[in-house]
């Protein structure tokens, strides 16, 4: 009897990781980060609308996920009611919290082979707590501490994730996914709020266009940090620089990219995967574009058709990701993209 | 005795729990600690278990077009206990009986002796539909066919355990054996407190051994897989389960890829060889070049692959030819004709209505007894004659005469009985036991196995689809 060929033997590392869980686990953390990004942008704009400094607060939530038509066909009208409700609970909407947790929970019952017991379990419960939200949860006085609860439960699975998770490729798959969808959630919230946001002459250095930065950085998180480098000045350039370019805040465009630079590499190097370069060589361009500009330059070369621009680097980034690991001819089945166009 | 057990009523049934604590103490000494429970304390216990199970996913999952419920197989909390003595024969029963099993098969697909001889009819095993000619000529590993066998057996009034069927395919069920016995350590550490039960966590070692023993030998360190219809499989938690047990990957036919007669699985690190296929896929989904050629669940090429000895598959191909209901009849005589020994554990008494003596006698006698299609499981299709009604007998009289040779016949077996939590006490409910036998070069049996319970007061039909539940199962040491 003859041994079968095994061209890969000399350059493959234990232990193996299928196409299939790989691909599930980028996803699943595209989703899960999703999750938390949308909770803490609805919990801000609920903040903020409520207190009267953000007026376009709702709609821009539903321009960030590139929702318009979907949104206007279900539920017509904006106002905190609706946007809630289509954005927690809408299983019409695959951009709600609710669909990206089901899907999420998909993609977690495909690896349920290879994750931990523990990561299982909470993602199942929390997605079945999710589904039992009803009409009466998504009022504005319940959204907030809704916003809280799925905050604390995306953060619980990092930490589950973090504690447990078997450091192999299927780790470093993981974390690109994660780091593809904050980097891609952090160039829309930039994208939509810097333009909105714009002062007009007459609100120039008011109290108004102030709060409004506020709430762009709580919305990710880094109002603090921001703050804390920042202490005497807040203009929309200082803050749209910090959240694109900053090395050190972990939502920042810059951050995402660097750690996605880190895994794969791993990949590449540590797992001897030759697949890994062609994403490579598309993260480089991306890399160097935020690298080598400030944030003035950024700016005057105009900020939307940059950010167009990164947006497209990130598809093109996980297409080639996709295309090395995991996809065939004749495989259709695709997970959706966020938002839009 | 006093307390919780005190309105027990067996009735004329064998109860597993009341019916041994005179031979011996352990069980007595459970029965007791029962006996002494509070029932709203059970009734509590009960709750954090159906939730845990919710939670953990030791569910099925039914699809609907934008969700996915899950669904848990009802557990019991009160166990059934086998002693020493009763788990020695069972296990040297099922033994025996895989042996049998094994030796039939490779007889059927090789010089068939058996069916030379007469012992049993050509007809019934050429003629049956999960007969596979493509197995003709083909020599498995250490002629093993089924790596892993599921018995189900029942106890009568006289306490006496009869085989009802043998499951030779890919017989499901034992993850909730393992899953059962997690559950109790957690919820009910104080009934197991200082009683010796044998344990049943080695189950996936155990199966990963037997699937590297049937690798091809030059395989160093063989890839075992298990493979899987995908999330949409009722058993799919079982599969998961393991996969997990076992540390092999789970794969779906896409996942798999036959070139030049090699079975190989797409990784991110490209394809990589895999040598022993534990599938829980039917035959007819296998391979689209073979069987079903709309099959998308299987692998094309792979039974060719197979044939040369390139890849192992657990439990073989056409294994179906064996737990066929109409070859059970004769497992009796299969066992006496390649093992020269009587049944350690007896058949129920089966009437074949293909045969003309077989059907006169079931049609003589059908309120007393229960009629069963051949080819169907999962408790469908059948009938129980002391419990139909005239309408329904003379609707089946005339079912049985279109089609006799569809259906066996037997007595109507009055299951054994265990105590069961029911609303506030403890009730007798219907149990059955499905012990899990694994054979690579040798055979393995797990202590124990699957105790399935008819939750429903009065019910024979223990079928997770007819309203069963679980049990854990006590192989008391």
């Amino acid at each position: 009897m003859n041994a079968c060929p095994d061209p890969e033997a000399s350059v493959r590392r234990q232990p193996l990781l299928l196409s299939r869980y790989a691909e599930a686990l980028f996803w699943l953390a595209r989703y899960m980060e999703r999750v938390e990004n949308l909770a803490r942008v609805l919990d801000v704009t609920d903040t903020f609308v409520r207190h009267g400094v953000d007026q376009s607060g709702w709609r821009s939530v539903i321009q960030i996920n590139a929702d318009e038509e979907r949104f206007s066909a279900l539920y017509g009208r904006a106002n905190a009611e609706t946007v809630a409700r289509f954005y927690l609970a809408e299983r019409e909407n695959p951009n709600s919290i609710l669909s990206s947790l089901f899907a999420a929970r998909e993609n977690a019952r495909t690896l349920r082979p290879l994750i931990p017991i523990e990561m299982w379990n909470q993602i199942n419960v929390f997605y079945n707590r999710v589904r039992q939200f009803s009409k009466e949860d998504c009022v504005p006085s319940r959204v907030s501490g809704l916003c809280v609860y799925l905050k604390e439960q995306c953060q619980t699975h990092a930490g589950i994730i973090d504690g447990t998770f078997y450091r192999d490729q299927g780790w470093a798959f993981y974390c690109i996914g994660k780091y593809v969808e904050r980097g891609d959630q952090t160039s829309r919230l930039v994208d939509i709020k810097y333009h909105t946001l714009l002062p007009s002459p007459e609100d120039v250095g008011s109290a108004l266009d102030v709060s409004q930065w506020h709430a762009l950085l709580r919305a990710a998180s880094g109002f603090q940090a921001y703050r804390r480098i920042n202490p005497s000045h807040m203009t929309p350039a200082s803050v749209a620089g910090f959240l694109l370019l900053n090395d050190s805040f972990p939502r920042s465009v810059t951050r995402c990219v660097r750690q996605i630079e880190i895994y794969l590499g791993q990949l590449s190097s540590g797992y001897g995967l030759r697949g890994a370069h062609a994403a490579q060589e598309q993260l480089d361009e991306l890399r160097a574009a935020l690298m080598d500009q400030s944030i003035q330059q950024i700016l005057s070369r105009g900020l939307h058709e940059f950010l167009d621009w990164v947006q497209l680097q990130f598809i093109g980034l996980q297409d080639a990701i996709a295309q090395s690991f995991w996809r065939r001819p004749e495989q259709s089945q695709q997970q959706s993209q966020s938002g839009g166009p | 005795m006093n307390g919780l057990l005190d309105g027990y009523d067996k009735r004329h049934f064998f109860c597993e729990l009341m019916d041994c604590t005179s031979h011996d103490p352990a069980v007595q000494l459970i029965a007791s600690r029962l006996a002494a429970m509070d029932p709203a304390e059970l009734q509590r216990r009960a709750k954090i278990a159906e939730v845990e199970l919710f939670n953990q996913g030791i569910t099925f999952t039914v699809y609907s077009d934008k969700d996915a419920i899950d669904r848990i197989l009802p557990f019991d909390l009160i166990p059934r206990v086998l002693t020493a003595r009763e788990w020695d024969g069972l296990e040297r029963g099922v033994r025996q009986r895989v042996a049998a099993l094994n030796a039939f098969i490779w007889d059927v697909y090789h010089d068939q002796h058996i069916l030379n001889d007469g012992v049993v009819p050509r007809h019934l095993v050429l003629a049956n539909s999960n007969y596979r000619p493509e197995m003709a000529g083909l020599d498995v590993p250490h002629g093993t066919y089924v790596h892993v066998c599921g018995v189900d057996i029942i106890r009568d009034e006289t306490g006496q355990f009869l085989v009802l069927e043998d499951n030779a395919r890919t017989p499901s069920g034992v993850s909730y054996v393992i899953e059962n016995r997690n559950m109790m350590r957690r919820i009910f550490p104080d009934l197991m407190d200082g009683i010796a039960v044998k344990p049943v966590g080695t189950y996936g070692m155990m199966l990963q051994a037997a699937l590297a023993e049937i690798a091809p030998a030059d395989a160093a360190d063989p890839q075992v897989v298990l493979l899987s219809p995908g999330i949409y499989n009722s058993a799919y938690f079982e599969h998961i389960f393991l996969a997990r047990e076992m540390g092999v990957p789970l794969v779906e036919g896409s996942d798999l890829v036959v070139e030049n007669h090699c079975v190989y699985m797409r990784t991110t690190a490209g394809l990589a060889p895999v040598h022993s296929i534990y599938r829980r896929l039917n035959d007819d989904f296998l391979d689209p070049d073979v069987f079903r050629p709309d099959s998308t669940l299987g692998v094309r090429g792979l039974i060719e692959s197979w044939r040369r000895g390139r890849v192992a598959i657990a439990n073989a191909v056409g294994t179906g030819v064996a737990d066929d209901k109409a070859i059970y009849a004769y497992m009796p005589r299969i066992i006496r004709y390649y093992l020269g020994q009587d049944a350690i554990l007896p058949n129920v008494e089966t009437h074949i209505c293909g045969e003309a003596e077989g059907l006169a006698y079931t049609l003589d006698h059908l309120e007393h007894l229960v009629v069963k299609p051949v080819g169907e499981s999962g408790g469908y299709g059948l009938i129980i004659g002391p419990h139909a009604t005239r309408d329904e007998i003379d609707a089946f009289r005339v079912q049985l005469r279109a089609d006799p040779a569809n259906y066996i016949s037997q007595p109507m077996i009055n299951l054994s009985v265990s105590p069961t939590l029911a609303g506030h006490g403890l009730m007798p409910r219907h149990v059955d036991l499905r012990p899990f036998a694994i054979t690579g070069r040798k055979t393995w049996v797990l202590p124990g196995g699957l105790t399935r319970v008819a939750l429903r007061e009065g019910s024979l039909v223990v079928n997770s689809s007819q309203g069963g539940g679980s049990k854990d199962t006590w192989v008391l040491e």
